[in-house]
């Protein structure tokens, strides 16, 4: 008795087979590679007196090399099993006996045309359930307004504890650094042409007007707004979210709005808090880097920016925060069933509401150019 | 009862969280071939008991031995309470992943045993295309007992098969487990609350009370059993509608 499996024709009876050892999963490969072997040759018995073990694969491959014969009168036929192992032969008989229809391929021409059409449908569809969820919020917010009491403090203030409080230490590094490295290449730079002076303003205008707030915004995205999908994802994987809606509870007014509030609040903050670290960044640098005192960087400062840089930068904030929280609770609506599309909704929350926030701080730009602010 | 050499031979288990011990020197043997099936409070530590047994939680101290035809994982099926079936694969990539991960062999012959197993449990070759979201409860417990049956294991453990199950469903499911039992002829170990499934599949039965094993044996002994967590299981009001209803 060997492990090893055999197949073995006998040279006298060329229609018989005699396969031998473990026909298991164990030996699968081998297995494969023996019937492979005996191929397209005609069968009409099969000994298997000789086989020491049997499990559902060995059998479902000896059913397969009966089947293979289809053009002879008489059926292929399994002798010398053994009570047990002529069961499970009996048990693998009619499995798979109905032809399966297996799709074609597709036309690669076609099916790239076909994943166009349909990301471009897809582009409508979001922009509906934007403005979907913004009506939703609207509308719950309307609703608060009138019956103050159903107002959600305790879950808006907490949101606000982990979207804004949480959220100070690195927001304030990160401009930091940002308000750095500006500094440093503007000096770098205006040092040829003895420029330097004017570093302040490029800090101070820029920073102000457009990074402090627009880093922050991408960071809140990419920090809060993925979790506020993956959250809300999670619920509705596990009907959470049905659950409320049964109790007669709005979802939109119990869940998103709080957080998308606490967003509203927590965005322009955050945004103040890191336009004074990039400013800070930027006069450390002037000063260790450029040589400039901090009483000239402040006093420059206090001439090159005025509160309209502010107001143009702290302006935006709450708008792009409500964009970043419509965009998290749209996706993480959008979860269905399985693990992977969690992954893809909060993949797909970062990313649009990124490009959102891009987008809506360069129409703001537009905007306040035309009314010259 | 205890004929033939035992599949898994636990010895003095102790499994605990921090200050609480849930599996307390517990003994029990499960003979090669037979259907066991568990019994025990909710909470009480069948499920505890079980992933031990798996190895998916670490024991205090005692043995658990497993015989040599299932002394290897591959050797060992499971089928979770929730089906655990992997939700970005289908229904038939479910079943091929253990064949896939451990064989090299042609992927017509993957769909050929997927199919096989598909249909053995009860479910056609066009089911297997379906994700498991997309699958009604039964089916999922099916696809994951076609899942845990994909490397034909020695041993399979079963965690609660019937619960979510209407007793049509868990009826059918039960008649399934025993023809597979009896063409396949591999151990079972069960965690159960179904007292149709352990009258009808069962060969013998064991009761967790208090981290141990209070009652082990036929179904009949151990309903004669008067530890008094036994006697309340089996002779409570619900057990006594079920026997009325087969008188």
């Amino acid at each position: 008795m060997t492990d090893i499996p055999e197949l073995t024709m006998s040279a006298d009876d060329p229609h018989t087979l005699h396969p031998s050892g473990p026909w298991t999963v164990a030996n699968i490969e081998r297995l494969e590679q023996l019937c492979q072997r005996v191929r397209g040759s005609r069968i009409g018995s099969i000994d298997l007196s000789r086989v020491t073990a049997l499990d559902t694969i060995g059998a479902w491959l000896f059913e397969k090399l009966a089947r293979t014969d289809r053009n002879s009168s008489s059926e292929t036929e399994f002798v010398g099993a053994t009570v047990s192992l002529g069961n499970l032969l009996k048990q693998i008989r009619p499995l798979n006996r109905r032809a399966t229809t297996s799709p074609k391929p597709e036309n690669p021409v076609v099916s790239w045309l076909e994943a166009i059409g349909r990301g471009s449908g897809e582009v409508i569809s979001d922009s509906v359930a934007f403005l979907d969820m913004f009506g939703a919020v609207s509308a719950a917010l309307l609703g608060v307004i009138r019956r103050p009491r159903s107002f959600r403090l305790t879950s808006t203030v907490y949101q606000l504890g982990r979207v804004g409080l949480q959220a100070i230490p690195i927001m304030v590094l990160i401009t930091f650094l940002i308000g750095a490295i500006i500094a440093q290449q503007g000096i770098f730079h205006f040092r040829r042409f003895g420029a330097e002076s004017y570093v302040v303003d490029m800090v101070g205008i820029l920073v102000l007007r457009e990074i402090g707030v627009l880093i922050v915004a991408i960071m809140v995205a990419g920090r809060s707004g993925s979790a506020y999908t993956a959250e809300i994802g999670a619920m509705k994987m596990r009907e959470e979210i049905d659950a409320l809606t049964t109790m007669g509870l709005d979802p939109v007014a119990v869940l998103i709005l709080p957080r998308i509030l606490a967003l509203v609040i927590a965005l322009p903050i955050l945004a103040f808090l890191g336009s004074l670290a990039a400013l800070y960044g930027g006069g450390l640098v002037a000063w260790l880097y450029g040589g400039m005192s901090p009483a000239i960087f402040i006093a420059r400062l206090h001439e090159a920016v005025s509160v309209t840089h502010f107001e143009v930068g702290i302006i935006k904030a709450p708008f792009m925060a409500l964009v970043i929280g419509l965009v998290a609770a749209c996706e993480g609506l959008r979860v269905r069933g399985s693990a992977e599309s969690l992954g893809q909704q909060t993949t797909a929350s970062v990313v649009k509401s990124i490009f959102l926030v891009i987008v809506l701080d360069g129409l703001f730009a537009v905007f306040f150019a035309s009314i010259g602010m | 009862m205890t004929a033939g050499p035992s599949a898994i031979h636990i010895s003095d288990l102790v499994v605990g969280f921090g200050e609480h011990t849930v599996i307390d020197h517990l003994n029990l043997d499960v003979c090669e071939g037979e259907i066991l099936g568990l019994v025990g409070a909710s909470g009480g530590g069948k499920s505890v008991l079980m992933r031990t047994l798996v190895g998916l939680l670490p024991k205090r101290s005692g043995q658990i031995e497993f015989a040599a035809t299932a002394a290897t994982g591959r050797r060992r099926g499971i089928l979770f309470q929730q089906g655990a079936l992997f939700s970005a694969l289908t229904a038939r990539q479910n079943i091929q992943f253990p064949l896939r991960e451990s064989a090299r062999i042609s992927p017509s012959l993957l769909d050929e045993i997927a199919n096989a197993k598909l249909e053995m449990v009860g479910l056609t070759a066009e089911d297997g295309d379906k994700f498991p979201s997309e699958l009604s409860g039964g089916m999922t417990k099916r696809v994951a007992l076609a899942r845990a049956l994909a490397l034909d294991p020695a041993l399979l453990f079963l965690d609660e098969p019937t619960s979510g199950l209407d007793p049509i469903a868990a009826g059918e499911f039960d008649s399934l487990i025993r023809t597979l039992h009896g063409t396949l002829r591999f151990t079972v170990f069960m965690v159960t609350h179904d007292l149709n499934s352990l009258q009808a599949v069962c060969n013998r039965v064991a009761a967790l009370a208090d981290g141990r094993i209070a009652a082990v044996g036929p179904l009949a002994s151990v309903m004669a059993s008067d530890h008094p967590w036994v006697r309340a299981y089996f002779h409570g009001a619900r057990a006594q509608m079920l026997r009325l209803d087969q008188k």
